[in-house]
């Protein structure tokens, strides 16, 4: 479909959003085509029930993409299979429907199974100007191709199944602009903590946010994946990054990427996705890449991030109903008002998830641990984002580095994200996480998360607290 | 689903912001393949303690509040994961309405496709609604979602704004799916053009 020149200079979210409208009724809301379906154990199992229930099959299954992620054990025995019965009926069942509705799959004991949002990029699923959408609010992730991406209910994960379409009313436009340049140490996660800290996690709600600025065109495909990952987390349904030659060159060559003739029409089609000058945004954000600190939570909500040299605030440094919050955050981690952030000890290290568990963010944590070893008394379990990821890791040494310095390595999972195998954290325990979420019992009942990058989480382990990236890597190992 | 016309019932407060997916049905229960069942793990982690016991100063735990249909709660609730489960888990329970000054978009969106009415109004209505649901189980409130009115116990009213579709959905209980296979020329059409223009898709 030839979509006409608009009038009105456009942003890139309407620019996608115009060339997926199926049909528009009267009240605006729309039918929008989905161009890929990823789907995970967790969330689509009454979707298929749904299918079969009504007699539907899946409308487009060689767009629609499975791979089991949240159940899986990462241990290396896993191919014994898993031991919890809920956990291993979900896994079955993905397994039977994927089969019985013929899409696309990746099952356990497959090289490039992995966390669904690194599994489809990987794979050259996700390509600029899609549409994607998964059963997972972390679809945020693929936004950073410049797609239109976000999580969706059960629900509307059989109403995709079903019909390859989606009900959608257009969310507004929010752009946040991140100008100059990042100081030594500060990753693509401080940007998107500060961004949240800035913003709070209902600064989003009810938009679509285009992340753009000079740190961000500086920014490889890993960190803008990392930025777009947590969109969500700020409230917003989809985070956006307009496509430029770091994400041609990150797409070519991979295996559901196109080629030839075609690879030059998509490019062509590609490089007109941007925001127009005068495009309208209804919320700007504006942050100097300059000010941006290695960052870190200390509450549970995304939005309790500050500089790592600030100290825990107080309930009262908060108004309105942030005050009870701040309370009840406090009592839960075990914090007291006024201790210095870098003074808070931890007992374990994540460093993985669909937020910082790509090749990069394990190069990043491993840079900080050649020649380390963690603090007495902390684990440290370091899990690839997928199989993939993995293999690459390991032809680079970097797994050896990782267990000289105590970590365990694991297979490719959700694992202690959000724990819903085994890895997980015991009541009390503090962790510094690479993940996205410092939701009460998010990693394990009672169990106590701070967020971080992955050299700031594998810089903690070593010194058994959470430390400054910038004075610990100015240290010999 | 079940249609939503009007609704009076007890309403339960929660004044706590930002009650996340987690809170409202934590990980270990969505290992089910069923969509009913989640109500007893409603809220779990902050209804019970480690050996199952309820938590008296829970709010569905206390007398006046355990038949609640209606939820007043802080800003931002529903915050976190895309978890249809937890939408699942307050129909379950019984809860049809939840009233707040903010809702996640995910959780939001769920809602609506359970029968379940998400109602934005502001702080101060939201506040006057709070302060009402204190009164327990003599204090019933009214959703009316034709009129697109709630209504608090003692007769203050307050008007709420809402998507005519989905409202129209809601007030008949229509499935989605069904609607949109009726579309199904339209996306057949669609899919042909973009097989000519963007092939590589």
């Amino acid at each position: 479909m030839t979509i006409p020149a608009a009038a009105a200079p456009r942003t890139l979210y309407d620019k996608i959003w115009d060339a997926h409208v199926v049909d528009r009724q009267e009240d605006g809301t729309c039918l929008l085509y989905i161009d890929r379906h990823l789907v995970h154990e967790v969330t689509s199992p009454q979707a298929f029930e749904g299918l079969r229930m009504t007699g539907r099959k899946v409308r487009a299954p060689e767009r629609t993409i499975a791979v089991p992620d949240h159940n899986v054990p990462t241990t290396w025995d896993r191919e014994k299979g898993i031991d919890n019965e809920e956990s291993r009926i979900q896994v079955d069942a993905l397994d039977r429907n994927a089969r019985e509705f013929g899409v696309v799959y990746y099952p356990v004991n497959d090289i490039r199974q992995g966390i669904v949002h690194i599994v489809g990029p990987e794979q050259g699923w996700t390509l600029p100007g899609m549409t994607v959408v998964c059963g997972d609010s972390h679809t945020a992730t693929h936004g950073a191709f410049g797609a239109l991406a976000h999580g969706i209910g059960t629900s509307e994960v059989e109403h995709v199944l079903a019909t390859q379409t989606l009900i959608q009313g257009k969310s507004k436009n929010m752009k946040v602009e991140i100008t100059g340049r990042l100081a030594p140490g500060v990753t693509a996660k401080d940007v998107v903590l500060a961004i949240i800290a800035e913003t709070g996690t209902a600064g989003g709600t009810g938009h679509v946010i285009e992340y753009c600025g000079e740190v961000i065109r500086n920014l490889s495909m890993e960190g803008r994946m990392t930025i777009c990952n947590m969109a969500i987390e700020g409230g917003a349904r989809a985070g956006l990054i307009a496509p430029d030659e770091t994400t041609f060159a990150y797409v070519k060559g991979r295996p559901h990427a196109p080629k030839g003739a075609q690879w030059e029409a998509a490019l062509a089609w590609w490089k007109t996705l941007y925001s127009d000058d005068g495009a309208h945004f209804d919320k700007v954000v504006t942050l100097r890449g300059e000010d941006i600190a290695p960052t870190v939570t200390w509450g549970t909500s995304p939005e309790d991030a500050l500089p790592i040299t600030a100290r825990v605030p107080a309930p009262e440094d908060f108004t309105g109903g942030k005050v009870e919050a701040a309370r009840r955050s406090l009592d839960y981690m075990g914090l007291i008002a006024g201790t210095p952030l870098t003074e808070i000890a931890i007992d374990a290290v994540f460093i993985g998830s669909c937020t910082n568990g790509r090749i990069e963010d394990l190069r990043a944590a491993a840079d900080v641990l050649r020649g380390r070893h963690l603090a007495e008394g902390v684990r440290g379990m370091v899990v690839p984002g997928s199989g993939l990821v993995r293999a690459q890791a390991e032809e680079e040494g970097l797994d050896q580095i990782f267990k000289d310095a105590g970590f365990e390595w694991r297979l490719a999972g959700c694992s202690m994200c959000l724990g819903m195998n085994p890895d997980q954290l015991a009541p009390g325990e503090r962790c510094a996480a690479t993940s996205n979420r410092n939701f009460e019992g998010r990693q394990g009942y009672k169990g106590r998360t701070h967020l971080m990058s992955p050299a700031m989480a594998a810089a903690a382990g070593v010194a058994g607290r959470l430390v400054d990236i910038r004075e610990f890597a100015a240290q010999p190992a | 689903m079940d249609k939503f016309t009007t609704l009076t019932g007890i309403a339960a407060p929660m004044p706590l912001v930002n009650i996340d997916t987690d809170m409202i049905i934590p990980k270990q229960f969505l290992k089910t393949i069923k969509r009913s069942g989640l109500g007893v793990n409603l809220f779990d982690e902050l209804r019970y303690d480690r050996d199952g016991n309820e938590i008296p100063d829970f709010v569905l735990n206390q007398t006046a509040y355990r038949d609640a249909q209606i939820l007043i709660a802080g800003d931002n609730f529903g915050c976190g994961s895309s978890r249809e489960h937890a939408p699942w888990a307050l129909l379950d329970f019984g809860i049809r309405c939840v009233i707040s000054t903010s809702f996640a978009d995910i959780f939001f969106n769920n809602c609506f496709k359970n029968g379940i009415l998400p109602v934005v109004l502001p702080q101060d209505a939201v506040d006057a609604l709070m302060e009402d649901a204190r009164n327990g189980a003599n204090a019933r409130q009214t959703v009316d979602l034709e009129a697109q009115t709630v209504t608090a116990s003692d007769g203050r009213s307050w008007s709420f704004e809402i998507d005519p579709f989905r409202k129209h959905c809601l007030l008949n209980g229509l499935d989605d799916i069904g609607l949109t296979m009726e579309k199904a020329p339209s996306i057949d059409s669609y899919e042909t053009q973009m097989a000519q223009a963007r092939p590589w898709v």
